[in-house]
């Protein structure tokens, strides 16, 4: 029955985007609407003496404005949903109160008639401030000196030790242990639309709706209802086109909240959209752990423990997640391979900087870099190549679900089928051929591997802050037409088409009878989000749950209007048949329904259901819509809303190996191969699922080589914009070579286990591993991230 | 002190009294309503906003529209002809060219001009044309199938 899953199917949200038709926030137009421009902190860390009013509230279009005090006992604090043993929470208020602490931090809001006049006016406000000491530098702010949250006497918000089995034992009976610092340096996600919202609220209704590009409708709504303070039942939250998200809109930020906020204050609607400046300074950023990896092995490269000792820069405040995502990174430390013991020490500091958060793949990146870059030191300590060493640690396929020393199931795997996909793909052993020759040609050629294994479709309720399950609505209307609403809101993804290709599998209805609507609490029921490469895993598999549902009441129906038995009905290609030689439910006409487009106007067309040996699911949508022949005791309608609970997490897994060459005269680092085997479980659309790793490997390859959110020692931000930042362009980039191997997940009845992070989690040690093995016959043994051009030229030429 | 300027915008003539400083990214937008054009980073990085202007494409978050008076310009919205997609447009949609969609117009502006000046570019001669223009989604393998796309079928109707 699979006409579209499993089919490079087209995706039908691109008509609009392409003709340039889509609605992104700031393209919803709303009569008298007012302009909302921040005043952002200048400094890292200072106390506000006081802010000077008096000239922006008299400039040309100004409406408002609202400081701190104006918001102290209004609005409550941006929310973190992330509960952990003694974790201290600051008080994180949407505008800055008696402190700012870090740059960008809001201080006041100004509203106008006009964007620009609401820019002109945030000139005119004085803030003075009281510069203090930055606390920029995570080891040392974990260490003592000035402290950011007075209350809280130091900078440290928690530490957490995490893992199981001896790891004492562990170490003392290896042979070998490597121990190695490394450095995840702290990145900006760059959505290509940055934040924006746009608040309307009706006063004489009473309800506040709010557009905002964000990846969570729902939460956000029940949280932003408790921020300020409106019933829940009072909020909707629309969120239009997204354009891109990456983690950074898995969030509830400050000017959600206070949007909202001004429009109730002012009864008309408010728009604030993000400029690139505000995106560098006030949305998460992530990453940013700086640790040391000590793994223990035997002399035939079995490993014994790996320990993880780790300081995550937390910034000034919690955003939604942020001291969550290390602890993903704990989940993640036995990669793909079987180690007995394992140890992460994690110490979460506070620092003057933007909070980190959820940055595509969040905190399994980390783990991956760690892991896999280990398995590569291990290789050098040992003289085995690369590929021995993942082998002989890697559990067999029968072995699973895999108990790992991280406190996970891993659910289904075939390790040894991705690599060796992978080596068969790149010629491995005549790529090591010609690294040989190249070397004697003085060339410096370095091949890199990664076996990655992720955490995805996250995840059961329990390992959630606020629910792991995801919700769909099936409803097939009067007209046979299918309507899907999915709780899980897309931002880019694809989900009106792979969604739509679930259902019209399932339906046996054509693509185009099927439409996908999410991202609108007052249409969607309640749902969790697209992250955590979870959409499909979880929220594919609500749909098909649902519609399976549906089809139990719609073969009652059609065993009803058939005169027949719904064990013996058949369902094939959409329509219920009687079994081959039975009669017709009656004598007389065979006839089709009658077409919508021939009933009399303002009527439904009545269904001819006499002499039928067969019907349409959408024929019977009819039936149970006019409801006159239904079974007794049946509700009218055909619609079901499931929500589904996963049992567990998924693990997609795979191979990416790379050749890279370095430019001696410039230390510039080229693409010469990049394969990718990925194994994602079942896939539903291998277009979209390329499209996720091509994606996921470029932001890999702009944290190996580009991108770094640098603060200075004062912490000011010195990439405040994408001329600082450098995020990968077409012309950097190899062509990838895509494969994949497909071992489905027994999690969900879809066999579905995610891709969206695979290419940011698997990709980035590949990378880095093929520049230490270039660098390898020059002493190298590690290079942190971005390596840059300018680090290479020393190493080679130094 | 405004001025008056008269700018073609996808084949219709447009007057308009407009501050000096106005960008011509947000007289599309703002006041012409044709949002298919992005502001993605102000600084004329990304090219989201990118336009043609007198069959040039150009970064409408950095040109003022007075600095537009006089001048034809083709936006994302004004591409398809009678309905007809644009080649480029097709080739985004079959080869998978665009996810989030946010850079989408602008690089499938940029990408227009490419295959005009070059009607049978090469991969690399691709990924140099669209130097100009970020995506943060698609990892650009996908648009460069889609640009390949466009070249081979506008050949075949020439």
């Amino acid at each position: 029955m699979s006409k579209y899953v499993g089919q490079r199917v087209k995706r039908t949200e691109d008509p609009r985007l392409i003709k340039g038709l889509a609605h992104y926030v700031d393209d919803v137009r709303l009569p008298d609407t007012l302009h909302v421009a921040f005043v952002r902190s200048i400094y890292a860390h200072a106390k506000i003496n006081g802010i000077d009013i008096t000239e922006a509230v008299k400039a040309p279009g100004v409406v408002a404005v609202y400081t701190g005090k104006d918001i102290a006992t209004k609005v409550g604090p941006v929310p973190c949903a992330a509960a952990l043993p003694g974790l201290k929470v600051p008080d994180y208020r949407v505008l800055a109160q008696d402190k700012v602490l870090f740059v960008g931090h809001p201080i006041a809001a100004v509203v106008a008639t006009d964007r620009y006049l609401a820019r002109d006016a945030v000139d005119l406000i004085a803030v003075d401030y009281e510069e203090l000491p930055a606390v920029v530098d995570v080891e040392a702010s974990a260490k003592g000196g000035p402290v950011i949250h007075e209350q809280f006497g130091n900078n440290i918000a928690y530490t957490l030790t995490s893992g199981e089995g001896d790891i004492d034992e562990a170490m003392n009976s290896a042979d070998h242990i490597i121990k190695q610092r490394m450095v995840h340096q702290r990145l900006a996600p760059i959505a290509m639309e940055g934040r924006g919202v746009l608040a309307r609220y009706f006063p004489g209704e009473e309800e506040l709706t709010l557009w905002s590009s964000t990846q969570i409708p729902h939460l956000m709504r029940t949280q932003v209802a408790l921020m300020i303070g409106l019933g829940e039942h009072k909020l909707r939250v629309i969120t239009p086109e997204v354009g891109g998200g990456f983690g950074s809109k898995l969030n509830v930020y400050a000017e959600e909240a206070l949007l909202g906020w001004i429009s109730i204050q002012l009864g008309k609607p408010v728009k604030w959209i993000e400029s690139r400046r505000e995106n560098m300074q006030a949305t998460i950023h992530g990453r940013a752990q700086i640790g040391t990896v000590e793994v223990g092995c035997k002399n035939d490269g079995t490993l014994t423990g790996l320990r993880y000792n780790v300081f995550a820069d937390l910034g000034a405040y919690h955003q939604l997640l942020t001291p969550a995502i290390p602890t993903l990174t704990g989940l993640m430390l036995s990669g793909a391979y079987r180690i007995p013991a394992i140890q992460m020490n994690v110490t979460g500091v506070f620092t003057n900087k933007m909070s980190t958060d959820a940055y595509r793949g969040a905190g399994r990146p980390e783990a991956t870099y760690v892991v896999e870059r280990a398995m590569d030191i291990v290789a050098a300590e040992l003289k085995m190549d690369p590929v021995a060493v993942r082998r002989k640690n890697f559990p067999a396929a029968n072995e699973f679900p895999f108990h790992t020393a991280t406190g996970l199931d891993y659910d289904s795997g075939d390790y040894e089928a991705a690599l060796a996909r992978a080596l068969e793909i790149s010629g491995y052993a005549t790529l090591r051929e010609d690294q040989t020759k190249a070397r004697a040609e003085g060339k410096i050629i370095g091949i890199g591997m990664s076996s990655y294994v992720e955490i995805c479709a996250l995840g059961p309720s329990q390992a959630m802050p606020a629910g792991g399950w995801e919700s769909a609505t099936v409803r097939i209307e009067p007209t046979g037409k299918v309507t899907v609403m999915t709780g899980a809101s897309p931002h880019g993804q694809g989900q009106e088409t792979s969604f739509a290709q679930i259902a019209a599998d399932e339906l046996g209805v054509d693509l185009h009878d099927v439409t996908v609507i999410h991202g609108d609490t007052a249409i969607v029921q309640y749902g969790i989000g697209t992250f955590g490469s979870r959409a499909t895993a979880v929220g594919g598999t609500a749909v098909l749950i649902a519609i399976q549902k549906l089809k139990e009441k719609a073969a009652k129906i059609a065993a009803h209007v058939l005169q027949g038995e719904t064990a013996t009905l058949s369902f094939e290609d959409g329509r219920y048949s009687l079994p081959a030689g039975a009669p017709a439910s009656d004598t007389g006409s065979s006839d089709p329904v009658v077409p919508v487009a021939e009933a009399p106007a303002g009527a439904l067309p009545e269904p001819e259901t006499e002499g039928r040996k067969s019907l349409t699911i959408q024929e019977i949508a009819l039936i149970a819509h006019i409801a006159k022949e239904l079974p007794p005791d049946t509700e009218p309608g055909l619609s079901v809303t499931y929500f589904f609970e996963p049992k567990n997490f998924t693990f997609p897994f795979g191979t990416h190996i790379c050749v890279v060459e370095i430019d001696k005269e410039t230390g510039e680092t080229k693409f010469l191969r990049y394969v990718a085997v990925d194994d994602c479980g079942k896939v539903i659309n291998p277009l979209l699922v390329d499209g996720q790793i091509h994606g996921g490997i470029v932001q890999s390859i702009g944290q190996a080589l580009y991108e770094e959110v640098v603060y200075d020692e004062q912490g000011q931000l010195v990439t405040g914009e994408l001329m600082d930042y450098a995020i990968p362009r077409a012309s950097q980039l190899p062509w990838f070579e895509l494969d994949r191997t497909e071992t489905p997940t027994p999690v969900n009845p879809l066999g579905v286990k995610g891709v969206g992070e695979a290419g940011t989690i698997g990709a980035t040690p590949a990378i880095v591993n093929a520049i230490v093995d270039a660098l390898s016959p020059y002493g190298v043994k590690h290079l942190d991230m971005p390596v840059r051009p300018e680090n290479v030229w020393r190493l080679i030429n130094g | 002190m405004k001025q008056a300027i008269s700018i073609n915008v996808n084949g219709d003539d447009h007057q308009a009294e407009v501050e000096p400083r106005l960008l011509l990214v947000h007289y599309l937008r703002d006041l012409l309503g044709l949002t298919g054009t992005h502001i993605g980073c102000e600084t004329s990085i990304c090219g989201a906003c990118t336009i043609l202007l007198d069959g040039q494409a150009v970064k409408s978050c950095t040109m003022f529209a007075v600095q537009a008076n006089g001048a034809n310009i083709t936006t994302i919205e004004g591409l398809a002809n009678n309905g007809t997609l644009h080649p480029m447009q097709e080739g985004f949609w079959e080869k998978h060219g665009l996810q989030c969609g946010y850079c989408t117009p602008g690089m499938i502006i940029a990408a227009t001009q490419l295959i005009d000046r070059n009607p049978n570019p090469s991969r690399e001669e691709i990924r140099h044309g669209l130097e100009g223009n970020l995506c943060r989604c698609t990892g650009y393998q996908h648009i460069v199938e889609a640009v390949e796309f466009a070249a081979k079928k506008t050949a075949a109707t020439k």
